[in-house]
Formats: C-alpha cells, sequence, structure tokens
C-alpha cells in the first residue's frame, strides 16, 4: 500500500528560489525512507508540504490516500511531524508539553505509554524540567515522543541528528527501527550520508531535485564507475598532486583516504610509479566500492554538467 | 615549535556542574586540532574561555600569548571565529562583507583591498565581488565565511562546526581551504560531528564528561582504540559518559 504519494511536485517560493523542482516519489507502509541531501537541498519544504503547512506551486501529493491540499484535515489527524527547528513550548515541562500534544489529539499520554515508553524513559528523570531547560538530545527525544503522542500512522521527522554527535545519531537510529517494527511509516530526512545505509530506501536530493531513488545497496549497484582508494603520509600535497594527474576524472578526501574517480583507460600501475617518483614512498593504492556519499558526489556532479 | 594554545587545569564550573574539568593540552603553530566531544561534554565551555568570552572558574590557558582571565581583549584580537550558524550579512555584497570584517578586527586601511582581493582569488570568486550574499550558492556563503574570519590573518581560528549541513563537495573544498590556512602558519582549531573530517587533523582530542579522555594523532588513536576509523574511536569513548547529556 501506497502511504505517501508525490506527483510532479514543485516549489517556487516568493522570491523566485526554486525550492522543489518536479518531485516524483513514493513511499510504502511501513517503509523507513530517507530524504539525503545538504541544507538547501528541499528537504523541509517537501516536508511542509506533505504535512499540510505549505502549498505546492504546481502538482500534488496524497497522504494516507488524501489530498494535501484538499483533505488537509484528514491529514494531519494522522500523521506526527517533527519539524527540523525546536518547536515545542519552551516554558512548559516535559511533562506539560507531552500533555498538551495529547490532548491536541483527543487522547491521553498515558493512554500511548506503550509508544513511547522506550524513548520517554529516558526522558523521565527531567520530567518537570522545562523543555528549554534541556539539552540538545533531550530536546530531540522530547519533540520524538510528542511526534508520536497519538499513534500517527506515518510520522515525518525533518533532520531529527542534525548537529547532534555520533553516538547520540546511533541511538536515535535505533529508536527508529523499534518504531518501524510497529508498522509505522517513517519520511525522514538527514544532511549525513552514512546515515543512508540505515534507511529501506532513500531519495538522494541537491537543489531541489530528486538526483536518485532506490535502496541504499541498488544506488550502490548503480554506480558503474572505477573507484580508487589511495593514502600516503602526506595527504594534502597527495591530494594536489593526484588531482593533476591523466585520466582521474576527480580526487576527494574520505577519511584516511583519498577517493579517486577514474576513466576507462587508466592503468594504476602507472600511477603507482609516477607518484613515487613525485616523492610519495609509502603511496598505496587500491581498488574500493563506492559508499553513498561516493555516489551522492558523483551524481551532484553530473547533474551540474 | 611555539605553543599558539597552552591549557593548564582548565575548569569550569556552573553552581555544583562541573562543565569542564581540569582539561590540560597545546596545540602548536600551523596546527589543525581537532576538538571533539559528544554534545554536552564541555566542547562549547572550553572553546568560550579560550576565545576569551568567559572567565574560567580555575585553571589557566594562554592563547596566542595572551593570558585568558587578564588579556581577553588581546586574544579576541588575535583570533577569528566561525560557527555552523551563517555569520555574513545578506543584504551586503561579498566585498562589502569582508571589507566589514576587515574593519572590525582592525586590518590596516591601505591592506584591506589588496588582501580581500587576494583572499578572492584563492576561492575563484573575483567575478562575485559585488554579488549580493543572498544570491550566492550555500556552500559559497560557507567558505567566504571563512575567509572572513581570517581576513586579519589571526594567529588562530576558532570553527565551531563549520560544515554542518553542507554538500559533500563543498564540505571537501572546505577543508581544502583549512589546509591552505594552516600551511600559511594560521592555527586551525575545529569541532566536527563528521568523523572523517577527524582524520583530516594533525591531532584530535575527544572530551567526555568535561574531561579530555584522549588526544593523539587520528593513525594513533585507531591504533590505541583497536579501531579502523574515527567513528570507532570516539563510539568506544563516547559510551563511558556518565553525564546524561546535559
Amino acid at each position: 500500500m501506497t502511504v505517501i504519494k508525490v506527483d510532479n511536485i514543485s516549489k517556487t517560493y516568493d522570491k523566485g528560489v526554486k525550492a522543489l523542482r518536479q518531485i516524483n516519489l513514493t513511499v510504502e507502509k511501513g517503509e523507513l525512507f530517507g530524504l539525503i541531501g545538504p541544507d538547501g537541498a528541499g528537504k523541509s519544504t517537501l516536508f511542509r508540504i506533505l504535512t499540510t503547512l505549505l502549498l505546492p506551486s504546481s502538482g500534488s501529493a496524497e497522504v494516507l490516500g488524501a489530498d494535501t491540499v484538499k483533505n488537509y484535515k484528514e491529514i494531519r489527524a494522522e500523521v506526527g511531524y517533527m519539524p527540523g527547528n525546536f518547536s515545542l513550548y519552551t516554558d512548559l515541562t516535559v511533562e506539560e508539553n507531552l500533555e498538551v500534544f495529547a490532548s491536541l489529539f483527543n487522547t491521553t499520554v498515558s493512554a500511548n505509554m506503550s509508544l513511547i515508553h522506550k524513548v520517554y524513559n529516558q526522558l523521565a528523570p527531567f520530567k518537570d524540567r522545562r523543555a528549554g531547560a534541556l539539552s540538545g538530545g533531550m530536546k530531540q527525544k522530547l519533540a520524538l515522543c510528542c511526534a508520536l503522542i497519538h499513534k500517527p500512522k506515518v510520522l515525518f521527522l525533518d533532520e531529527p541528528t542534525t548537529g547532534v554527535d555520533p553516538t547520540s545519531r546511533k541511538e536515535f537510529w535505533e529508536i527508529l527501527k523499534d518504531l518501524e517494527t510497529e508498522g509505522i511509516t517513517i519520511l525522514v530526512s538527514t544532511p549525513y550520508m552514512d546515515e543512508a545505509s540505515l534507511c529501506d530506501r532513500i531519495a538522494l536530493m541537491q537543489d531541489g531535485k530528486v538526483l536518485s531513488i532506490d535502496s541504499p545497496t541498488g544506488i550502490i549497484e548503480q554506480f558503474q564507475e572505477r573507484l580508487y582508494a589511495a593514502k600516503s603520509s602526506k595527504m594534502f600535497a597527495l591530494l594536489e598532486f593526484i588531482k593533476t594527474q591523466p585520466h582521474v576524472e576527480s580526487c576527494f578526501p574520505f577519511g584516511d583516504n583519498h577517493h579517486l574517480r577514474v576513466d576507462k583507460t587508466f592503468k594504476p600501475g602507472e600511477l603507482k610509479e609516477v607518484v613515487k617518483q613525485a616523492g610519495f614512498d609509502d603511496f598505496e593504492l587500491k581498488k574500493i566500492k563506492a559508499s553513498i556519499e561516493d555516489c551522492f558526489m558523483y551524481l551532484s556532479e553530473l547533474d551540474h554538467a | 615549535m611555539p605553543k599558539v594554545i597552552d591549557v593548564n587545569k582548565l575548569t569550569k564550573t556552573f553552581g555544583t556542574f562541573t562543565a569542564v574539568n581540569e582539561i590540560s593540552f597545546q596545540v602548536e603553530k600551523g596546527e589543525i586540532f581537532g576538538f571533539l566531544g559528544a554534545n554536552g561534554a564541555g566542547k562549547t565551555t572550553a572553546m568560550r574561555m579560550l576565545c576569551g568570552l568567559l572567565k574560567p572558574s580555575s585553571g589557566d590557558a594562554k592563547v596566542a600569548g595572551y593570558d585568558i582571565k587578564s588579556q581577553p581583549e588581546s586574544i579576541k584580537k588575535s583570533i577569528g571565529y566561525m560557527s555552523q550558524k551563517f555569520s555574513l550579512y545578506e543584504d551586503l555584497t561579498v566585498y562589502e562583507n569582508l571589507r566589514l570584517y576587515a574593519g572590525i578586527y582592525g586590518v590596516k586601511k591601505n591592506e584591506i583591498n589588496t588582501k580581500i582581493d587576494s583572499q578572492l582569488k584563492v576561492l575563484g570568486f573575483e567575478s562575485s565581488k559585488n554579488s549580493l550574499v543572498s544570491d550566492l550558492p550555500l556552500g559559497w556563503k560557507q567558505k567566504l565565511a571563512f575567509i572572513a574570519a581570517i581576513i586579519h590573518d589571526p594567529e588562530i581560528v576558532f570553527l565551531d562546526e563549520p560544515t554542518g549541513g553542507v554538500d559533500p563537495v563543498t564540505r571537501r573544498q572546505f577543508w581544502e581551504l583549512i589546509y591552505q590556512a594552516a600551511d600559511r602558519g594560521i592555527t586551525i582549531f575545529v569541532t566536527t560531528h563528521y568523523m572523517d573530517e577527524a582524520e583530516y587533523c594533525n591531532r584530535v582530542s575527544i572530551m567526555v564528561d568535561g574531561r579530555i579522555e584522549a588526544l593523539d594523532k587520528p593513525s594513533n588513536l585507531k591504533e590505541t582504540y583497536h579501531s579502523k576509523n574515527m567513528d570507532e574511536v570516539f563510539q568506544q569513548l563516547a559510551r563511558t559518559a556518565k553525564r546524561s547529556d546535559s
């Protein structure tokens, strides 16, 4: 069953900024679907349209079979939304915020504790603290609880892990995996490419466009380019040097290696020789498989060309 | 090598809460120093003290040769600062923004235009000199903000999550700018949540519960913690945190 259907949606803001350009995608029931892309890709605009808070300039979208413009009231009752910026009541306590959100949806906190208890347990020690005085990680957990308090069928999470440290990010994704087993359909956005592999399917987005949609492994399999990893003790000098070499299409730092995308006539032996002659004695080069980030960078380059 | 940052048992308490707990470390001139830690580990508090914005409860530190307690104003003149939040004026042009920062940082009048031109050349932004900043792509703005933060050739530049939300290609171009600045002798003090970027640093410290639990070259840290990348090192250390993310 299709839960989210986006049909040729475009959005141009008043100042002429094209935030979305003819977006098409579908999300199936129970899927954990990721919108992966940097700031300015159009992720938040798409969230606002799907949660009925913004009108598209053209195209249409359905959530749970209801049109986001004509039947917006039906959608609002059935979805949970965690916006990118913290939007709870900072002068109410943790508990009061939960109660407000529960009563807005005609329910109670206790009736829904089974769904949120895992997250709520971490918040419980601070239940009497004002939301404004919580740390970033705790605010994020409270916002998730508030978005879940009415047992929504669809959960919209706009950059829940941005600015969050790697350990807390990992914890948050474990929570999402748990929710997925409850049958909730989740649309989540993130600028962190390493989180893409945790989704069932992803849309890579940049400049208001979808560059590719597939499962994370599918995206990697589609990448037909030849990729090598290179390293030496002088990494920055090596980067500058490799960039000037023939048959090298691009060279970017990736952690403790550089990733080189090369053309069909590239010969690793030749490069090794040239690089060693240039004084990089401990140069190492090996063929590698692409990561999602390699794919994203390649696709965005194609798109800009 | 001269020490550009020299921190000795630096501590900051807020009431009964010890945000930064006797941290000590040195950073050398031209070094790229990664300052990592979980949210709430005390990074921001430590950074604010090093920038002369917050008085320590005990311990001391010298930044660019100045004492953070008695000479905070001299420190502010010797450093640059850039945060993840975009810090330029959208309704001014590229040139006007740089001109403004150069003026605030006290660059000599007859040097300002030469400095601006040479920096714009490094970025390849010459043709956008008179464009409004609001019309620039996001990644350009971030690079421009960096140039603005070092327009006065500071001893040190503090970068607080400078690449948050930036696209992967621009993120790497940004690091090339960092390397170029370090080559010019500017010391880089940088925080990030991207663990691949931790690998680009000469040395990395990892804060847990207000203390520096590890400080070394990325390659040594990976060896010490039997990890294949910095993400694993970070996870191992951050997991020992007792402070509940406050």
